[in-house]
């Protein structure tokens, strides 16, 4: 944790940052904090505990427009910036990014291309639960599964906490937000619950890091992760781990992708 | 006020009773690690031990969809069939603490300013409030920093506080709706035993002074604190949602083909949509004033329109928040500035 | 009439193959049944997912969605990009318990009008099989009966 402030603080002094996107203690758990100057370095922490993903806040024009940022980054946000710099979001020119590996060290990219290298070989902290949970889900008949998610859905109030948790949902004008066509209805019912659900994870498929951030989110605790999890599965299972290198998956394609209930 | 006394197993009987006799009880039912308002047909499903439900219990008054009115069209007549309060059933809720009794006051004062909404009002007029004073609070809890308190009997109908030692409840009866339901089911009420209630009650010190912070918040709206406290707050609508006096809402058009209704659902002045003009501009451009307009609703507007502080302390928001925005420890550091600096004279 | 359960039916098609191959199937004279309503779109790639679940939400029992072959199609890639989303979009539609078996994707080329009644006359037996899709609407007119409703989704789960 020293290292972590002795770093930023580096970063500070000599000018390669003026914005620090990192985590403090909060009430219970970590918390986002924005560093501004070498001295406020003292609140920083960065370990296992810390999973709300930060790389949410690189898109955000009216806090870090202008600046030189640097952000202390997971596994999963690590991904997620990777994604964001495939969609050409994020620039060399004013992101630092420092890493945290596995076992707890801390990881220093020269560059955005360093954090893509990192992250071929990187593995995944395991998502046992998820997987699980995901398995359960599969085992059920049907009815059972439209019963589990209707009744699961049924508390959401659409307060778009998900969304809002979400690095990549970074759209200005989200779909839930255009009213010609009216895709979603607005207001909190079941099934329009279920659609903005279905939209939001078909918006992710395959530009997901799956680090869950939309279900720990949810103030209602609803496992709508579970959903992107499993598309995320989906992706890999018929794309490959990576998708493309050439673009995301559902914006491109190969002649040879294989299904087979198209008759 | 009337002060009685009500046995565990009388309040078990008093509560099934109500059920029986037709009323809707909602009541805190415990799933996993989360505790929520539920209708419960017995009362052996209410959780009595919790801290506090994740979500408050406006929508028994305010629900989060509610039709008004609906029409339908035939050849240019409109056919209007208008809101139907026949439909509201009496309904009950058990065991919800002091801070939401409270909060159907600040509730009541916003749908009651100028045109009285019927809807709330019949709503209201139907919803008996059977409270459970707080013997257990969290780092969340604020209620005693907004006038009010765990055993504070203001908008309760009836107050429960939990005496251990005598195997029952202390009952305070606070209102007419209350001493209706008291006269009605007599025979489960005791005398009031000559305990000190205050003894019985979770210990909560005060987190900030309201005059400090009400002096203060009214002047700031060119602060530059909002920019800073609210720079990990991610724009979702969570803290409004959960609230128990936020009651701002948007008009919906659910139409099918000549037929429709006009809705009315929960909105939040969190979203950046909530102020969105048709020309493109937004008036609350950033998260920051966003996060500025939500405390000054609650500390500075409603207090001066509507003689009442939009805040009842119960820590939902922050229990709420992705982001821990703990709404208490921001009050708190507002109340204490020393000096209000502007934007521009930083 | 029978009383027999007549599905409702609603077809997305591309223009330069299905919608040509269904005219084809007329032209041929090639009876087929009448519970499809045919609707004509650009490309399989402009067919939003969104337009199926609004079927359903609105009475359809079944959805066809059809379009060019693979390296047929009038704008190279459209429906190769379709079938990736609907690769997606139907495993997620599973996961969350909605009926995929009531969703026919299929090829049909404008030379192929007897595959496409083949196609319509399977789906509308696979449906009448299934029945009408009930489950989804009725999510669907959540606001009918407002009051019971509005308790329902305030008790949040069902006992």
């Amino acid at each position: 944790m020293n290292d972590l402030k002795a770093k930023v603080k580096d970063l500070f002094e000599s000018g390669a940052i003026n914005l620090f996107i990192g985590y403090e203690e909060g009430t219970r758990r970590p918390r986002p904090l924005f560093v501004k100057n070498a001295e406020e370095t003292n609140k920083l922490v960065f370990d296992d505990r810390c999973s709300g993903n930060l790389a949410v806040y690189l898109t955000r024009k009216d806090l870090i427009g202008g600046k030189k940022v640097g952000i202390a980054a997971s596994y999963y946000a690590l991904k997620s910036i990777n994604q964001l710099v495939s969609e050409n979001q994020l620039s060399d020119e004013w992101l630092r990014v420092i890493g945290l590996s596995a076992d707890g060290k801390l990881l220093e990219f020269g560059s955005l291309a360093e954090v893509s290298e990192y992250l071929k070989t990187a593995s995944a902290p395991p998502k046992q639960n998820e997987d699980e949970l995901v398995r359960q889900i599969e085992a059920m008949t049907m009815e059972e599964r439209w019963q589990f998610w209707s009744d699961e859905l049924s508390k959401c109030f659409k307060c778009y906490a998900c969304r809002a948790a979400c690095p990549m949902c970074y759209c200005t004008k989200c779909i839930v937000e255009v009213n010609r066509p009216q895709w979603i209805q607005p207001w909190a019912t079941t099934l329009s619950n279920m659609e903005w659900q279905i939209n939001r994870v078909m918006h992710m498929a395959g530009r997901c890091s799956d680090c869950g951030s939309c279900g720990e989110a949810c103030p209602l605790g609803i496992p709508i992760h579970l959903l992107t999890h499993k598309m995320s599965e989906t992706v890999a299972a018929n794309f490959g781990q990576n998708g493309d290198d050439k673009g995301n998956v559902l914006s491109t394609f190969k002649p040879e992708d294989k299904e087979n209930f198209i008759l | 006020m009337e002060r009685k006394y009500i046995s565990d197993e009388s309040l078990k009987t008093f509560i099934n009773q109500l059920n029986d006799e037709g009323r809707h009880v909602y009541a805190p039912v415990a799933k996993g690690e989360k505790t929520e308002f539920e209708r419960v047909k017995s009362f052996d499903k209410i959780s009595l031990d919790h801290i506090q439900t994740t979500q408050s219990i406006k929508a028994v008054a305010f629900p989060r969809t509610e039709k008004l009115f609906s029409y339908t069209k035939n050849k240019g007549d409109v056919t209007l069939e208008d809101y139907n309060p026949d439909l509201i059933p009496e309904m009950v809720v058990f065991g919800l603490h002091p801070c939401d009794a409270a909060g159907f006051k600040p509730l009541s004062n916003i749908f009651n300013w100028g045109t009285p909404d019927v809807p709330f009002n019949e709503r209201r007029r139907r919803t008996t409030l059977i409270a459970m004073s707080c013997t257990q609070s969290d780092e969340f809890c604020f209620c005693t920093s907004v006038n009010g308190g765990p055993g504070n009997t203001a908008g309760s109908d009836i107050l429960l506080t939990p005496i251990k030692d005598k195997n029952g409840y202390l009952v305070e009866v606070v209102s007419e709706k209350g001493q209706e339901l008291v006269s009605k089911y007599a025979g489960l009420f005791g005398e009031a035993p000559d305990v000190d209630k205050e003894a019985y009650l979770a210990k909560l010190s005060r987190k900030f002074s309201l005059d400090d912070l009400r002096g203060k918040i009214s002047h700031m709206f060119e602060s530059e604190v909002w920019k800073k406290q609210s720079e990990r707050c991610l724009g979702c609508g969570a803290c409004a949602f959960v609230c128990p006096t936020c009651a701002c809402f948007d008009i919906q058009e659910d139409t099918k083909g000549s037929k429709g209704n006009r809705l009315r659902c929960w909105d939040s002045c969190g979203f950046s949509l909530f102020t969105f003009h048709t020309s493109g501009h937004n008036p609350r451009e950033v998260q920051s004033q966003r996060w500025r307009q939500r405390l000054l609703h609650k500390f500075s507007y409603m207090p001066e329109r509507l003689s009442v502080v939009g805040c009842t302390g119960c820590g939902r928001c922050s229990r709420a928040c992705p982001v821990d925005m703990n709404i208490s420890d921001h009050l708190a550091e507002i109340a204490d500035l020393s000096v209000v600096t502007t934007e521009k004279e930083k | 009439m029978s009383n027999e359960f007549e599905p409702k039916i609603v077809a997305f098609v591309c223009n330069w193959c299905t919608y040509a191959g269904a005219d084809l199937t007329g032209t041929s004279r090639i009876k087929y049944a009448s519970n499809v309503k045919i609707v004509r779109f650009p490309c399989t790639g402009r067919i939003d997912f969104m337009l199926l679940l609004k079927a359903f939400a609105n009475g359809s029992d079944g959805v066809i969605v059809s379009g060019c072959h693979p390296n047929d199609c009038h704008y190279t890639s459209g429906n190769f990009h379709a079938r990736r989303r609907w690769i997606l979009f139907r495993s997620l539609l599973d996961f969350l318990g909605i009926d995929i078996r009531r969703i026919q994707f299929s090829w049909v080329s404008a030379a192929e009008g007897a595959k496409w009644a083949d196609i319509v006359n399977t789906t509308v037996t696979n449906i009448r099989e299934l029945g009408p899709y009930t489950e989804y609407r009725r999510a669907s007119s959540f606001l009918e009966a407002n009051e019971a409703d509005l308790s329902k989704e305030m008790e949040v789960t069902h006992e």
